[in-house]
Formats: C-alpha cells, sequence, structure tokens
C-alpha cells in the first residue's frame, strides 16, 4: 500500500457512449483526444457500453497493458455504477479507492440534449476535474470487525422480552438488563388490554416464563447499565446492581426497550388534593384488585398535561383507547354508574378500536368534547363531593356535572434516568425527551450509531401490539450483523493529523456519531469504524487538522481549480 | 462574445446530486454552465476552499444540501448553514459581491427544482456579470479583500466560534448558559470584523512595510481603529517594526507565530 503511494500515477480514462445516450449528443471521441492530453492520463479510449462485459474486461485489459494505477470512466453516475467499476479495478489488481467517475450523462448529455457543443465542452471539463482528483488518490482499506453474537436488551417490559426471546430463537445469547426487581414492565401494572379486554397479566406471564426458562437469556434485575464502550459488534458493558456490585460483559448489539412511565399531573385538576381524583393507571390498579368501590359518577377527563402548546406538545396515543376500554370495564360492573369521558379529540385509529368506541357508546358511556382553551374545573363542595365544570361547545353552555371519582387520562413520558442512559450509549434523546430514531420513516428504531437499536414506549406513546411489533424489528435489525459475525465499515473516514491538533475538542462534540474522542495524549482521535464519512469535523475543525479520506481538501480544490480551467497550485 | 458564467457546485451525494442526476434521468434541461464537485455531504463544504474558488476566478459557487432534517449525516447541512452565514458576512466585507455565493437545499426528487436553481442563479450571475477575478488581470483591491476573507477563514478564532456556534445555542457555553441566535449573530459579526480587518493588514505589510496611516488610507479605516489592530498584532508576534520613517514606524509581517 506504501509503495502504491509513491507510484507516478498512470490514468487510463475510458469514455462511454451509452449507446446513443451519451454519444448522440457528446462528441465523444473529441473528449477521449482530450483525455489522452491530460496530465498522468496514459490511456484512454471510447466505449459502446462501459458497463457491459466487454467494457469491463477493456477497463481490466487497459490496466494490465498499459500498468495504470489510476482508473476514470466517464458515463453514468456514481450512485448507481461506480461499485461495479470499482469491482472491475479490484479485479485488474488497482485498488478501488483509485477509482474515479465523471458524469457526462445524466449531469451533462441528458440535461444538454439541444446544446451538443456546450455539452462536450462540460465533458471535457468533467473528465479534466477527474483526472485532477485522480492524480491525488490514495488508496484505501475497509476495516474488516469481528462482531460478538449477543445482545444487550435494556428494560425487561413486553418489549425488551419479546425482542430477547426472538434473538434467543435465532441461536444468539442475550443479556436482560432491568432496573426493577421484577420483569414485567408497565403490562406488570395494567389490567385489561384493548380491544380484546383479556388479562394484561396472562399475556405477560406466558412471556415473562419463556424468558425465565431460556438458557441463552440472562436475566439480570435490579441492575442499570453503568457503561458502555467500544462500537457495534464490540460493545464492552459495565453494569451495576443494587448492591453497588458491577459486572462486565460484551455484547455485539444494543436494544433500548426501557419504556415510558406516565405522567403525575400533580396540581392539576385537584390531583393530590382530593382522595377521588386518581389516573387511569391507578383506576386500572383498583380494577385489577378488585377495590374500586361503586362509583355514581365517574368523569375521565383526556388529554391532561398531553397536547400542550408547549413542551409535552405529543399525543400519548393510548389515552383515548383506555379511557374507553376502563369506562366499559366500570359499566360492565355496575350498568347504572355513569360515566362521562371529556375529551378534546378522540382517535381510535387502530385495529378494532373504532368498534370499541362505538359499544362505550352504546353502552352508555357519555362523550363530551371540551376546547383546550376552556378546560374543565374541578370544584369541592361543603362535604368534599366534586363536580367538574365544563363547557359544552355544541350546546354553548357550562355543565356541571357532579362526580364522585374523576379519572385524569395522562401521558407516558419519558423516564428521569434515559438522559444518563442516552449519554452512556451516545444516542439522542428528541425533544419530547423520548429516544430519537435516525430516520422517522425509513429507518424508524435504528439510531444513528450502529448496533444500537430503540423499540417501544422508550421511543414514543405506544400500546402493546405496537410495542411487539417493534420490538421484533429491532431483533431482526440487530440479528443481521449478528449473523453475519464480521463486518467491513466504512473506508472513507476521517484521519486527525495528530501534530496540528490543538485538543480544542471542537469536532468531538460535533460529530453526529460520537466517533471521535480525545486520547490520553490530549488529542482527537477518530475511531474508523464508527465514522460514518461525512466530513463535517473536516471542515469546521480550527486548526485544520482533521483529513477527509477520498475527500480531502487538496482533492477537493484540485477539482475545483480543473473546472475553472486553472492548475493547482 | 456573450458573458458564459463558470459556476462551480458543490454537491452532497445522498440528496442534492441524486436530484442532479433525477434531472438528466427526467430529461430536463437547464444551462451547461455548471461544474459539480461531489461531496458526501454539505456539511464537507470547507469556507477555505470556497473562498479559494472565488479567488481564483470562479463567477459563482452554488452549495446543496439536503432539506433540514433530511440530511444522512443527521445535521452535517445545518453547519454547511452556519459556514455558508460565515463565508457571507465575509464576503461582505470585501468588494466581491455577496450573489456569488449561494446554498440551496434540493432533495433526490426534486430534479426539476435542482434545475431551476441553476437556471436562476446562471441568471443571477449573468446579472452581476463576470467575476473581477476572472481572466489574468483579476481586480488587485478586490483579490486582496478576497484573499484577506480566506485567511479569516484559515484563522482558528473564528473557526472556534463557528464550530462551536451550534453547540453553544443547542447546550450552552461551558457554564451551562445558552446563548440566543442575536447574541451569537453579534458576537460573530464582531470577530469578522476585527478577523478581516487584521488579515487585510498583515497581507498588506506582509507585501511591503507601510505606517498605520498609509494602512488607514489603505483600508478606508480611521487610524485609531487601525493603531488599536495594530497593537494587538504586535504583541501576537504577527507583525513587527520594520523601520521608523520621520516618527512614523512602518510595520511589517513576520512569518512566525501564524
Amino acid at each position: 500500500m506504501e509503495s502504491m503511494e509513491e507510484e507516478t500515477p498512470r490514468i487510463g480514462v475510458f469514455v462511454c457512449h451509452c449507446g446513443i445516450n451519451i454519444g448522440g449528443v457528446v462528441n465523444v471521441p473529441e473528449v477521449v483526444e482530450y483525455a489522452k492530453k491530460l496530465p498522468c492520463v496514459v490511456y484512454a479510449e471510447e466505449n459502446l457500453y462501459t458497463c457491459s462485459s466487454e467494457g469491463i474486461s477493456k477497463i481490466k485489459e487497459g490496466i494490465a497493458k498499459y500498468n495504470l494505477n489510476r482508473v476514470i470512466v466517464a458515463s453514468c453516475t456514481p450512485r448507481t455504477h461506480e461499485p461495479l467499476f470499482r469491482g472491475a479495478c479490484e479485479e485488474a489488481g488497482v485498488n478501488k479507492y483509485l477509482f474515479e467517475m465523471a458524469n457526462i450523462r445524466d449531469q451533462c448529455s441528458w440535461a444538454h440534449m439541444h446544446e451538443p457543443e456546450g455539452a462536450t465542452e462540460k465533458a471535457k471539463d468533467l473528465v479534466r476535474m477527474a483526472v485532477a482528483k485522480s492524480r491525488l488518490l490514495k488508496p484505501l482499506e475497509e476495516p474488516e470487525i469481528d462482531v460478538t453474537p449477543s445482545a444487550l436488551v435494556i428494560g425487561g417490559g413486553i418489549s425488551g422480552m419479546t425482542a430477547a426471546l426472538c434473538l434467543s430463537n435465532q441461536g444468539f445469547k442475550v443479556h436482560i438488563v432491568e432496573k426493577e426487581p421484577e420483569l414485567g414492565g408497565m403490562l406488570g401494572h395494567l389490567y385489561k388490554l384493548y380491544p380484546t379486554m383479556q388479562d394484561a397479566s396472562e399475556s405477560l406471564n406466558h412471556v415473562v416464563n419463556s424468558v425465565k426458562s431460556n438458557k441463552s437469556i440472562e436475566v439480570l434485575t435490579s441492575t442499570v447499565v453503568k457503561q458502555v464502550k467500544g462500537f457495534i459488534g464490540n460493545f464492552e458493558v459495565t453494569v451495576q446492581k443494587a448492591n453497588d456490585e458491577t459486572a462486565n460483559f460484551e455484547a455485539g448489539t444494543i436494544i433500548v426497550a426501557t419504556g415510558a412511565p406516565i405522567f403525575e399531573p400533580v396540581g392539576m385538576y385537584g390531583y393530590g388534593e382530593y382522595d377521588n381524583v386518581i389516573t387511569q393507571l391507578r383506576l386500572e390498579q383498583l380494577l385489577k384488585d378488585g377495590q374500586l368501590k361503586k362509583p355514581e359518577s365517574v368523569v375521565m377527563i383526556q388529554c391532561v398535561g398531553a397536547r400542550e402548546k408547549e413542551g409535552r406538545t405529543y399525543c400519548s396515543r393510548i389515552c383515548c383507547m383506555t379511557a374507553i376500554k376502563n369506562a366499559l370495564l366500570i359499566k360492565d360492573l355496575h350498568p347504572d354508574t355513569d360515566v362521562y369521558i371529556l375529551f378534546r379529540e378522540l382517535q381510535t385509529y387502530g385495529k378494532h378500536y373504532e368498534e370499541h368506541y362505538r359499544t362505550a357508546q352504546d353502552k352508555g358511556v357519555k362523550f363530551v368534547k371540551y376546547l383546550q382553551e376552556k378546560s374543565p374545573r374541578v370544584v369541592s363542595g361543603k362535604n368534599g363531593e366534586l363536580t367538574v365544570n365544563v363547557y359544552h361547545a355544541l350546546l354553548n353552555e357550562e355543565l356541571k356535572i357532579g362526580s364522585d371519582l374523576v379519572v385524569l387520562s395522562t401521558p407516558l413520558i419519558q423516564h428521569e434516568d434515559a438522559r444518563e442512559l442516552s449519554q452512556i450509549l451516545k444516542v439522542p434523546l428528541g425533544p419530547d425527551g423520548f429516544f430519537f430514531e435516525v430516520h422517522v420513516k425509513l429507518r424508524p428504531i435504528d439510531f444513528a450509531t450502529d448496533g444500537i437499536y430503540v423499540c417501544g414506549t422508550a421511543h414514543s406513546p405506544k400500546d402493546t401490539p405496537e410495542s411487539v411489533s417493534q420490538a421484533f424489528g429491532v431483533a431482526s435489525r440487530a440479528a443481521i450483523p449478528m449473523a453475519l459475525k464480521r463486518l467491513r465499515t466504512e473506508a472513507i473516514t476521517a484521519v486527525v493529523h495528530e501534530n496540528l491538533c490543538s485538543g480544542c475538542g471542537t469536532c468531538v462534540k460535533l460529530c453526529p456519531y460520537g466517533a471521535i474522542e480525545k486520547d490520553e495524549k490530549g488529542v482527537a482521535r477518530v475511531t474508523e469504524v464508527v465514522c460514518k464519512g461525512c466530513g463535517v469535523c473536516a471542515a469546521t475543525c480550527p486548526e485544520r487538522a482533521i483529513e477527509m479520506r477520498h475527500f480531502t481538501s487538496e482533492q477537493v480544490m484540485a477539482q475545483a481549480l480543473a473546472a475553472l480551467g486553472r492548475t493547482s497550485a | 462574445m456573450t458573458f458564459e458564467p463558470r459556476i462551480v457546485g458543490f454537491l452532497c451525494n445522498w440528496c442534492s446530486y441524486a436530484g442532479a442526476d433525477l434531472a438528466g434521468v427526467s430529461r430536463i434541461s437547464y444551462p451547461t454552465n455548471i461544474r459539480i464537485i461531489r461531496l458526501m455531504c454539505s456539511g464537507r463544504v470547507e469556507p477555505v476552499i470556497v473562498l479559494e474558488t472565488l479567488a481564483q476566478g470562479a463567477d459563482g459557487v452554488l452549495v446543496m444540501g439536503c432539506h433540514i432534517g433530511d440530511c444522512h449525516y443527521i445535521s452535517g447541512n445545518l453547519y454547511a448553514e452556519r459556514k455558508i452565514n460565515v463565508l457571507k458576512k465575509l464576503l461582505a466585507r470585501t468588494s466581491l459581491e455577496v450573489g456569488r455565493l449561494r446554498l440551496e437545499w434540493v432533495s433526490a426528487s426534486e430534479g426539476g427544482r435542482f434545475a431551476e436553481l441553476v437556471k436562476d442563479f446562471v441568471e443571477q450571475i449573468k446579472a452581476l456579470g463576470p467575476s473581477p477575478l476572472a481572466g489574468d488581470k483579476p481586480d488587485k483591491n478586490i483579490l486582496a479583500g478576497v484573499l484577506a476573507a480566506k485567511a479569516a477563514a484559515e484563522d482558528f478564532r473564528l473557526r472556534l466560534l463557528v464550530g462551536r456556534e451550534k453547540t453553544m445555542i443547542d447546550d450552552g457555553n461551558v457554564y451551562g448558559e445558552k446563548v440566543s441566535e442575536e447574541e451569537l449573530d453579534k458576537i460573530l459579526n464582531e470577530v469578522i470584523d476585527t478577523e478581516f480587518v487584521r488579515n487585510r493588514i498583515y497581507l498588506l505589510v506582509k507585501e511591503k512595510p507601510l505606517s498605520v496611516k498609509e494602512l488607514s488610507e489603505r483600508l478606508d479605516l480611521d487610524s485609531k481603529t487601525v493603531l488599536r489592530h495594530v497593537v494587538v498584532m504586535r504583541r501576537r508576534g504577527l507583525i513587527t517594526v520594520d523601520r521608523v520613517e520621520g516618527t512614523s514606524p512602518l510595520y511589517t509581517a513576520l512569518e512566525v507565530g501564524r
């Protein structure tokens, strides 16, 4: 590799006609003749289709015959054809990063079909720019890493356990780290699940037993993650038990399934002040334990501390259905109890959910729409009896509903210790406090950091079927690198010139992947397998001590000068 | 002969370069003036390279990246935006038109938008006319300004500030105090003013020794301001007294210390 760097560049240029796609507009022979005169170009030819098997052979022959150590194909876009041509170079013994493309089709002949002369001039310029860069290219290697076939699942609720089982079924070892003394998470506190009305414990116990009896799943309860070092395939995890004892193990992948508690609405609607103002979760426990004394009139208030104008702006997604379900459970126990649900908007979006809503209407649950700007008020009478005053938008009058039980639907929120975990894992939290995926649509359960995934309510409020679906999703995502056993990582990475680095730490903060840290000498060091090659650090470094491989400042500048018809200094 | 601008484009691989490909695939035509350099991310756009490209006579520089929120590298385009903002501030202090630099967001599906933006930018540059730095005889004064801007963009002080801008707004300074966009903009303007003038002084006295009075005439600045900069620059070992003519010391640039 070193000796190659010393070699004088011997560039071969292959200009493609692409049938008539390029050749019908651009004067290809003229471009070939032009290329031959450029510095370091020792060979140039035209091909009908450079990407055909004949064209590929021509490249390989050219490399052998003219002892080429750089190859340029002037054809279409590198976004589609670079891998093919790189492969040809590699097979002929030229490092694939010594290949460069000039896009004279998509960005030239196709865009300038009616200007053949201008297109031909532009094609020459693009070839000249490619030659300018090619001369400065360096061979690169893609680091290969081994992947430990073991996953860390943080959180032992339904999401974490489902993911763990799914991974163990595929033959991987799993550590579940749960901070509570028992597995189960939120589901352990619930009574019935909508819309099937089956016992939460029924679904949960089955999963808990499967996890406990599974030999490849190690469950660590009353334990938290204290430190995570390393990168995909090679995470070193330190956990701490309640008795402060620590333990270490390795993990190839990490799944965040830490769940979410509910918001405690202290100070809202008399919560914390009146005993008979409770949350839906508390109601669920009373129903589960059979301790709910028959109420005469129950008023449920939706969106308490959710969908606010600032702060918790999000919809908690589960509350509409939870209220409807709990209203139905009360109606089943006490058909003559009045149940009101005061809502802002009612969203029963899921499979069989709307039917559940209709059942509640049929059974006499009263739905009253309130306005955010005229929220209901809970007032207490002389003898402690409560009245809920609510402005009814359709009747345009204030209703006064006597109530002996007010139930507040509050959103799921992020755990207080989530920020600490996000820093340990170097993964972000969103503005709503929940763990933040890398792409909301295309990569909804991945973090930007390779090998770390998120599922369940740690990611955003969701109900059981949605959490379970995501758990299956992350298990499949995490299984990919572990099944491959070895990974090739990006060769186009940043590199720090230690002698220039002042240790200011600017790059450490701005790298979106946490790929840069200061080493024991106080200078920045890039963990190559974590670096994605965006080059933001290189463009920002105050000392200009960071170089971006394959897009070095020298290479980019040479291209720019070539574009202007000037030679690099 | 009609003026055909030479435009250099710096495009990110994932969105804008793909958008440019799509314009071609869709056979949407646009002027041939642009020469595109593919980078992995608009965040890779190095301010020094942009200024050097302009100094070398590009009639225009067009930087394109993914729309905000769509960056393949999460936040690279936000850093690009901050850098272009600083570049425009620097250019505004030179006599080269700020309009020769433009930043736009183009997604991979916006072939039409890409073509429209190129067309529009070519028109914009045609209206400005050829760059005074193009050709064999660049305007020396304007070039001196752009080179001073480039030197400022190479300077640790300005780069550190730009590199920390986003962190200072998002996470606050070392004391955890968040800095508002307005405050930061004010600081940025001050630093840019200072760095630009000092680099102009440095480049001027590098050519030949000059007095404060001569410098103030060349820079069209009052001598008090120039003197203040000269004092700091002397203390930092950037310039020194070459000789004294009459009662005026003439300053010259030092190679070391930069």
